[in-house]
Parts: C-alpha cells; sequence; structure tokens
C-alpha cells in the first residue's frame, strides 16, 4: 500500500473547523430527529396497540409505509417533491422562507422514518407486556381502557428502553444520509477534506472514531436511563 | 396534477430497467458475500479462544456503528490504494456492501447458533461425534431453521441500502431515476415513481416473510 500518512493535516485551518463543525451537525441532526421519532413513535406505537378502531388501521398503514421505502428516497420526496405537490403559496414558502431548509428536511425525514421503527418497537413492548399483565390488571377491577393507560402502556414502555437503544443508534448512522441534500455533517465534512487534501484515511478515521465516540455516548446514557426504570427485569419477565 | 408527465417514465424504461438491474446485483452479491464472510465472522466470534474471538467481535462492533454511506467511501477510497491501481466505483461499491452487511449477518448466524440448547452439543457429544458433526448434524440444523426469516429479512434491508450507492455516483434504480429527474426537470414522477416500486417490493416481501413466519409457528 502506496500512502503517505499525514496527520498534522488534520490540525490545519480549515480542517479541524469542517470536523468539529460536522460533528455538531450530525449531533444536531441525530437528537432533533430522534425527538421526532420518539414522539411519532410513541403515539402510533400506543395507538396500534388499541385493540380495534380506525387509528388502528391509520397507525398500521403509516408503519407500513414508512418502513418499506428505503430512507434516503424517503428524504428526496421530502426535499424535490413536496413543495411541488402542496399549493403553490406553501410550495413557494417552503422553497424560498423555511429556515435552515436542509437540516429541517432531513429531521423530518430522518425523524418520520425513524419514528415509524420505533412505533414497531412499542407495538411489541406493549404487547410482550400485555400478554402477562392484562389478565392481572382486570383481575384487580380495572375496566379494559384503565388497564391498558395506567399498567400495560406505562410497564410496556419501561421494557423497550434497551431495543430504543439501538434505534437511537440507527437514527444517528441515518443523519449521514443528509449530506445528499447538502448538509455538511461529519462523513460530509470527512469527504471534502479528502476532495481538498488527498488525506482520504485521516479524516475517515477521524469520522469512524466520532460516530463511535457517539455511540458509547448513546449506549451509555441509555443504559444509564434502563437501570433507573428497571427495564431488564421487565424484559426477563416479559418473555 | 395535470401538468405532470407520467410518459417520462415510459420513455427512459430501458435506463430504469438497468438501474433496478444494478440494485438487484447489489443485493446477490451483498447477500451471498455477506452469508460467506458473515459464517466465518460467527465461527471467530463463538471460538473460546480470545485471540480469535476478539477481532471479529471488535470488526462487527465498528461496522455495525458506522452509516454506510461513510463505509462506501472508506472502500471507495482504500481498494485501489490496497490493490495498487484503480479499480472503478462498482467492484469497490460491491467489496464495501459484502464487508459491511457481512457484520449482520454475523449477528443473525451467531444469534442462530446461540439459539440451539448447550445441552444438545454435550449431548451430541456423549454419543461419540466429534464437535465438527456435531456443528453439522446437530446444531446447524437447528441453527438455520431459526435464522431463515431473520436472514429474508436482512435481504430486504439489504435491498434499501443498495439505494445508498447514490452517493459514489454508481446507477442503480434510485440513481438512474434521479438522472432521468434532473435532466427532463421531472422529479415529482420519478421520486413517485421509485418510491411506489420500493414499497411494492419490500411491502410484498415483507407481508411474505410474515405469513410464512406464521405458517411455520402454526
Amino acid at each position: 500500500m502506496n500512502y503517505r500518512w499525514n496527520w498534522s493535516i488534520l490540525l490545519q485551518e480549515p480542517y479541524t473547523e469542517w470536523l468539529w463543525s460536522g460533528l455538531q451537525w450530525t449531533v444536531a441532526i441525530s437528537l432533533v430527529s430522534w425527538a421526532v421519532a420518539l414522539s411519532v413513535g410513541l403515539g402510533v406505537g400506543v395507538v396500534r396497540s388499541l385493540p380495534s378502531g380506525i387509528l388502528r388501521v391509520i397507525a398500521g398503514v403509516y408503519i407500513d409505509v414508512f418502513r418499506n421505502i428505503p430512507p434516503l428516497v424517503q428524504l428526496f420526496l421530502w426535499y424535490f417533491v413536496l413543495p411541488e405537490i402542496v399549493p403553490e403559496t406553501i410550495g413557494l414558502w417552503i422553497k424560498r422562507d423555511l429556515p435552515y431548509p436542509e437540516f429541517v428536511t432531513a429531521v423530518v425525514a430522518i425523524g418520520l422514518f425513524a419514528g415509524s421503527r420505533v412505533a414497531e418497537q412499542v407495538r411489541a413492548g406493549i404487547e410482550a407486556v400485555g400478554n402477562h399483565l392484562m389478565p392481572a390488571a382486570l383481575a384487580t377491577g380495572l375496566r379494559p381502557m384503565q388497564a391498558f393507560r395506567l399498567v400495560v402502556v406505562p410497564l410496556g414502555l419501561r421494557a423497550i428502553v434497551g431495543p430504543l437503544t439501538s434505534e437511537f443508534l440507527v437514527t444517528v448512522k441515518l443523519s449521514s444520509l443528509s449530506l445528499t441534500i447538502g448538509v455538511l455533517e461529519l462523513t460530509a465534512q470527512s469527504r471534502h477534506i479528502e476532495n481538498y487534501t488527498f488525506q482520504g484515511l485521516e479524516a475517515f478515521t477521524v469520522a469512524t472514531i466520532g460516530y463511535l465516540v457517539i455511540g458509547l455516548c448513546v449506549t451509555g446514557l441509555m443504559r444509564l436511563i434502563d437501570d433507573r426504570v428497571g427495564g431488564a427485569a421487565l424484559r426477563r419477565a416479559g418473555s | 396534477m395535470s401538468d405532470f408527465d407520467w410518459g417520462v417514465i415510459v420513455r427512459s424504461w430501458s435506463f430504469l430497467a438497468e438501474g433496478m438491474a444494478l440494485s438487484a446485483l447489489l443485493v446477490a452479491v451483498a447477500t451471498i458475500g455477506g452469508l460467506v464472510i458473515g459464517f466465518g465472522l460467527a465461527l471467530m466470534r463463538l471460538s473460546s479462544n480470545r485471540l480469535i474471538a476478539s477481532p471479529a467481535a471488535a470488526y462487527v462492533t465498528v461496522m455495525r456503528s458506522l452509516p454506510l454511506v461513510l463505509v462506501l467511501f472508506w472502500f471507495y477510497f482504500l481498494v485501489p490504494l490496497a490493490i495498487g491501481r484503480p479499480i472503478g466505483s462498482l467492484a469497490s461499491a460491491l467489496i464495501a456492501f459484502v464487508m459491511f452487511e457481512a457484520a449482520f449477518y454475523c449477528e443473525i448466524i451467531r444469534a442462530g447458533i446461540n439459539n440451539v440448547r448447550q445441552g444438545q452439543t454435550e449431548a451430541g457429544l456423549a454419543t461419540g461425534l466429534r464437535r465438527s458433526q456435531v456443528m453439522r448434524h446437530i446444531v446447524m440444523p437447528q441453527a438455520l431453521k431459526a435464522m431463515t426469516p431473520l436472514v429474508l429479512n436482512q435481504i430486504i434491508i439489504v435491498f434499501q441500502d443498495t439505494s445508498l450507492v447514490y452517493v459514489v455516483a454508481l446507477h442503480d434504480f434510485l440513481t438512474t431515476a434521479s438522472i432521468v429527474a434532473a435532466r427532463d426537470g421531472r422529479p415529482t414522477e420519478m421520486y413517485t415513481l421509485v418510491a411506489v416500486v420500493y414499497l411494492i417490493i419490500c411491502l410484498s416481501s415483507t407481508k411474505a416473510l410474515e405469513l410464512y413466519r406464521k405458517g411455520r409457528a402454526g
């Protein structure tokens, strides 16, 4: 292998600055997308666990559609197609006046895709806990809706903190897709440095370490939360 | 809706079909190569020798923490360096896909093998079979049965993943459609088509897989 290493390139202006700003964009997109994914996923997942009703069907359609179109295609739909098919005034507003258009589009697209995955985890968690606890809750005299709301949903949500960790990590990885619509996040910046300096190995190494560190932080944080809510015990009880 | 021109799809049909053929090639190579290397990695991870198990574990953990886009860039850049001559984006993308998906297949295969209870291995050894015979005749048949639905599910995910070769400008289904979209100024028609085609293929495969799972369980 014929490659001249030059790690000092990363300490030169403006490359340090580029990588640092890329890391910040990656973190920002991941966190905001995750907030979208969690709120949508929790709502849809709970509705999907209801015994019947039109809302349950709608939740099922959302999960099926968003899980079965590649996230990159979804991103392009939001970015290129949405402004064309909405009424003209809204389309113009999206194109001209939406603040941080690439960032907002990426967050919506990644958040709603990840949300469909979170919804599936929520539904599975509620189902696993519900199979065991629903009869017990009903036996205490609660009505079915009360048992669902007061026992099954809260305990089901605690049981899925573990699985949600991997969904969070998936969201972090998905944030890299936003480079296709021009967000200069971590992967984009490392590619950028490769273009400018031909020192790709150094730049990609830094990006790789960045993702590993983010992954470790997320795993650590979620483990703390899991310990606090006793998720592991619930998962054992459910299986 | 009247100013949409769906004829653009008919006119670019053969170009799009070539793109879909490339997507299919990526899925096939990533799955076959990924399964072979993933099986090797799984055996390494199950080894009681830490010197064999830990490099495989580290490889799998790192691969699974990285975005596929970054892995594509890594190999796009590394493969020509390693070989010492330019090799083209298709070859490096194929290698990247095999090496990336191998980490995921490794975990599926390892879980499948771990799923077979330890007592079965001990019972097999007690009857006088050698370790490799136990693996081949007792553990693997049961492990294969447990991992088949997960492997099929992973193939659907790989199919969705192939759209990411867009970042190295390979002409897969999405990229050919985006080229037509830009050339003819028809993003709405082209991206809607791409979404619908992916949705039909992935959703019907997912539903078929669910039926297969239920049929086996019941």
